[in-house]
């Protein structure tokens, strides 16, 4: 079957098989839906089975990322056509003052795997970028990492600018990060707290039901 | 200067405590001269720092301070290194950064004066540079007043001056995920390279003038990522191995453009620089579990001169607060070195090896760290004559001790780890040994978003 090819393809990180099967199927008339979910998240979610096993890195992660990708890019003008829903539209950032980026990356490649949309809004972002970026974007989720302590405060005063613009009981809100821990989440009023990349995912996917 | 033969050639002068250079401070401790002396490092626990919250930031130093220097007296510590590694607010607003330098500053001379405790303070701006994206290295408001910390922390008592400089990591967290090794090589082989001599020539020229000592860098930014990403499974050790050893030339530029010692704690690349130059470093291990995990934490205690925490918060446990604590098992560790230091070289000797023998088996980031390994693959680097052709040759030389270790079973890699080995030696095979040959191949792929190259001189 076509669809277990390009979940083999994106397993196997084979960005010009995936591109071509991609192409092929829609030819084949397989609806976008089925070619993204049943082939490319189901690929990914085997790759994330394989990380969590020990038998894939991060490298061997983020080739079968771009993978997925160049399939996206053909599938994602189908996609909007049909009107299929991603899983969910998150804004990523690392809070204001704080320059670490590498977990709030791979949260971002995690995420983007499980079929969400990212817009990721780098480092260093201010309550007033993330307030924009919500007016802008309209996201189901804002996720912020921060990895100071002295940064980390910097989230609750983000939430509190959230509900001072107005913009909080729009989106449900996620954080974590090296000093972030369940508990502080609770104290500023953060709907998700995860403590790394995988559990982000999980932790996005509940937050999208509850 | 330039470097080409090895200050420590013998295995058994490559000892803890004791090298060819030691530094004296002006209060007359001497470090590397055969005692290995605490070096604690504290942080602020959460909060935010403004203007307003300056008193408090005040307090919590002071606080810090207090606590270390009173349990150094009570165990009779026979010297004491504190490193005031700033926070990057406080850089940004330098005189908060001198602010708290000042506090240090004269609690250890209050220290000293009542109780005779020998002490030194070293200070760390950070590399703020990074906050223009992408990062303006030579020129801009951050670069301004980054020197401008280094120039009034010096004014405001620092005996020695540090940085954990960043050049080229901007490509480098990319490279490490990626398990890309050309990248690697051109993010320290060539950018960080360059960087370093720009900076360290003024760091020299600023420690000059105001009397203090321009001691060392960190690869932290680039080796110490890669160990923590490896430590969560997330990239191979192997990787993270090689890549400490691709440090070496980037670090080594900083002495060959005024540092004198000690290196910096989390510089895990010390060892190699210590072989070369003869300086004094500082080193951190398992009593840096409280900044992060590591599988090096007995290994790094072979060769230091100063034994470091990294970073403990400054929060409460249940036997005083962090700071203190770790500065008691600071104490604890030294005293143990400096009594087989005591001894004589060969007991010395002993006790270095047991610690590299407890780690060195069990992950190949820890067999790059194993003296004799040190020594032989500084011989290669210093072989070469520019920081590209050092960087290269640390890949076929660390590749190659580990695959031989593999082989010879003193190391025990998994499938992946070996799949990776085998990988990195075929991307090491394709460095041209020529460097404008390597950088006009390499530069197609490099993100130009996120670096700006005339930064670097290309
Ligand atoms: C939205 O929802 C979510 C959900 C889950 C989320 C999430 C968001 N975000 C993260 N997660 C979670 O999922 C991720 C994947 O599993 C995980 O992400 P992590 O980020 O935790 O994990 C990453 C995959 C790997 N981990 C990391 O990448 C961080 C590792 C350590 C060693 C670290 C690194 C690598 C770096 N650092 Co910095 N650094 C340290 C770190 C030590 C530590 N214990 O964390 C820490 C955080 N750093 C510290 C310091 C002091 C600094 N650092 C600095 C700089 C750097 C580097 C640039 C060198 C580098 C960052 C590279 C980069 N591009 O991010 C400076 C500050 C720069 C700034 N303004 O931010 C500087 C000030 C150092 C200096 N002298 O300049 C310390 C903090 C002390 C404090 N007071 O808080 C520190 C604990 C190390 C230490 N010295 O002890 C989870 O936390």
């Amino acid at each position: 079957m076509i669809i277990d090819d390009i979940k083999q393809a994106v397993i196997e990180g084979d960005a010009t098989e995936v591109k071509k099967l991609v192409a092929l199927a829609l030819e084949q008339q397989v609806p976008a839906e089925e070619i993204l979910k049943n082939g490319m998240i189901s690929g990914m979610g085997e790759v994330g089975r394989l990380f969590e096993e020990g038998e894939y890195f991060v490298p061997e992660m983020l080739i079968a990322a771009r993978a997925m990708q160049g399939g996206l890019g053909i599938l994602r003008p189908v996609l909007v056509e049909q009107d299929v829903k991603s899983a969910g539209k998150v804004v990523l950032g690392t809070v204001k003052g704080d320059l670490h980026d590498i977990g709030k990356n791979l949260v971002g490649m995690m995420l983007e795997g499980a079929g969400f949309q990212i817009v990721d809004l780098g480092t260093d972002v201010s309550p007033e970028k993330f307030i924009e970026a919500i007016r802008e974007h309209q996201p189901d989720i804002v996720g912020m990492s921060a990895l100071l302590t002295t940064t980390m405060p910097n989230m609750d005063k983000t939430i509190k600018a959230f509900n001072e613009a107005g913009v909080r009981q729009s989106v449900k809100v996620m954080v974590g990060g090296a000093p972030v821990t369940k508990k502080y989440a609770g104290e500023i009023g953060a709907d998700g707290f995860a403590p790394d990349a995988n559990q982000a995912t999980a932790e996005a996917k509940k937050l999208l039901v509850g | 200067m330039n470097y080409s033969s090895l200050a420590i050639p013998r295995l058994s002068d490559f000892l803890f405590g004791v090298c060819p250079r030691p530094l004296t401070l002006k209060n007359g401790l001497v470090i590397g001269g055969g005692q290995v002396y605490p070096e604690i490092n504290f942080t602020l626990d959460s909060m935010i720092i403004t203007a307003e919250s300056m008193p408090q930031v005040y307090e919590q130093y002071t606080q810090m301070i207090t606590g270390v220097c009173d349990r150094a007296v009570e165990l009779h510590a026979p010297g004491l290194v504190v490193e005031f590694e700033l926070l990057p607010d406080l850089t940004l607003v330098p005189e908060w950064g001198a602010e708290v330098t000042k506090i240090l500053r004269s609690t250890l001379d209050e220290t000293e004066a009542k109780h005779g405790l020998k002490t030194g303070l070293r200070v760390t701006p950070n590399d703020i540079r990074e906050f223009a994206r992408p990062p303006l290295m030579r020129q801009g408001r951050y670069v301004e007043d980054m020197f401008r910390s280094f120039e009034l922390c010096a004014e405001a008592g620092a005996d020695m001056l540090a940085i954990e400089s960043t050049g080229g990591k901007e490509i480098h967290d990319e490279a490490i995920l990626n398990g890309d090794l050309p990248m690697s090589v051109f993010a320290l082989g060539v950018l960080g390279s360059r960087d370093m001599a720009y900076l360290w020539e003024r760091i020299t020229e600023i420690s000059r003038r105001c009397g203090v000592v321009p001691s060392g860098d960190s690869a932290c930014g680039f080796a110490n990522t890669a160990m923590v990403l490896a430590e969560q499974h997330f990239i191979p050790r192997v990787w993270a191995a090689v890549i400490r050893v691709l440090t070496v030339a980037r670090s080594l530029v900083a002495f060959e453009h005024g540092a004198v010692g000690p290196n910096k704690d989390c510089a895990y690349e010390g060892p190699y620089i210590k072989a070369i130059t003869g300086y004094p470093i500082a080193l951190e291990g398992a009593e840096a579990s409280v900044a992060h995990l590591s599988p090096i934490g007995n290994i790094a205690k072979a060769v230091p001169d100063l034994w470091s925490n990294e970073s403990v918060q400054n929060v409460k446990l249940l036997g005083a607060m962090a700071p203190t604590v770790s500065v008691e098992q600071l104490i604890y560790a030294t005293r143990l070195m400096n009594v087989a230091s005591a001894r004589g070289a060969k007991e010395a000797g002993m006790l270095r090896d047991w610690w590299v023998e407890s780690d060195s088996h069990l992950d190949p980031q820890a067999y790059v760290l194993r003296p004799d390994v040190v020594l032989k693959i500084s011989e290669e680097i210093i072989a070469e004559p520019t920081p590209y052709k050092r960087t290269r040759r640390s890949a076929f030389a660390a590749l190659e001790v580990l695959r031989q270790a593999n082989a010879a079973g003193e190391l025990n890699l998994s499938k992946m780890e070996n799949r990776w080995l085998e990988r990195l030696s075929r991307a090491a095979e394709g460095l041209p040994e020529d460097e404008d040959e390597f950088i006009a191949g390499i530069l197609p792929q490099v993100n130009r978003k996120k670096i700006a190259l005339s930064e670097y001189g290309l």
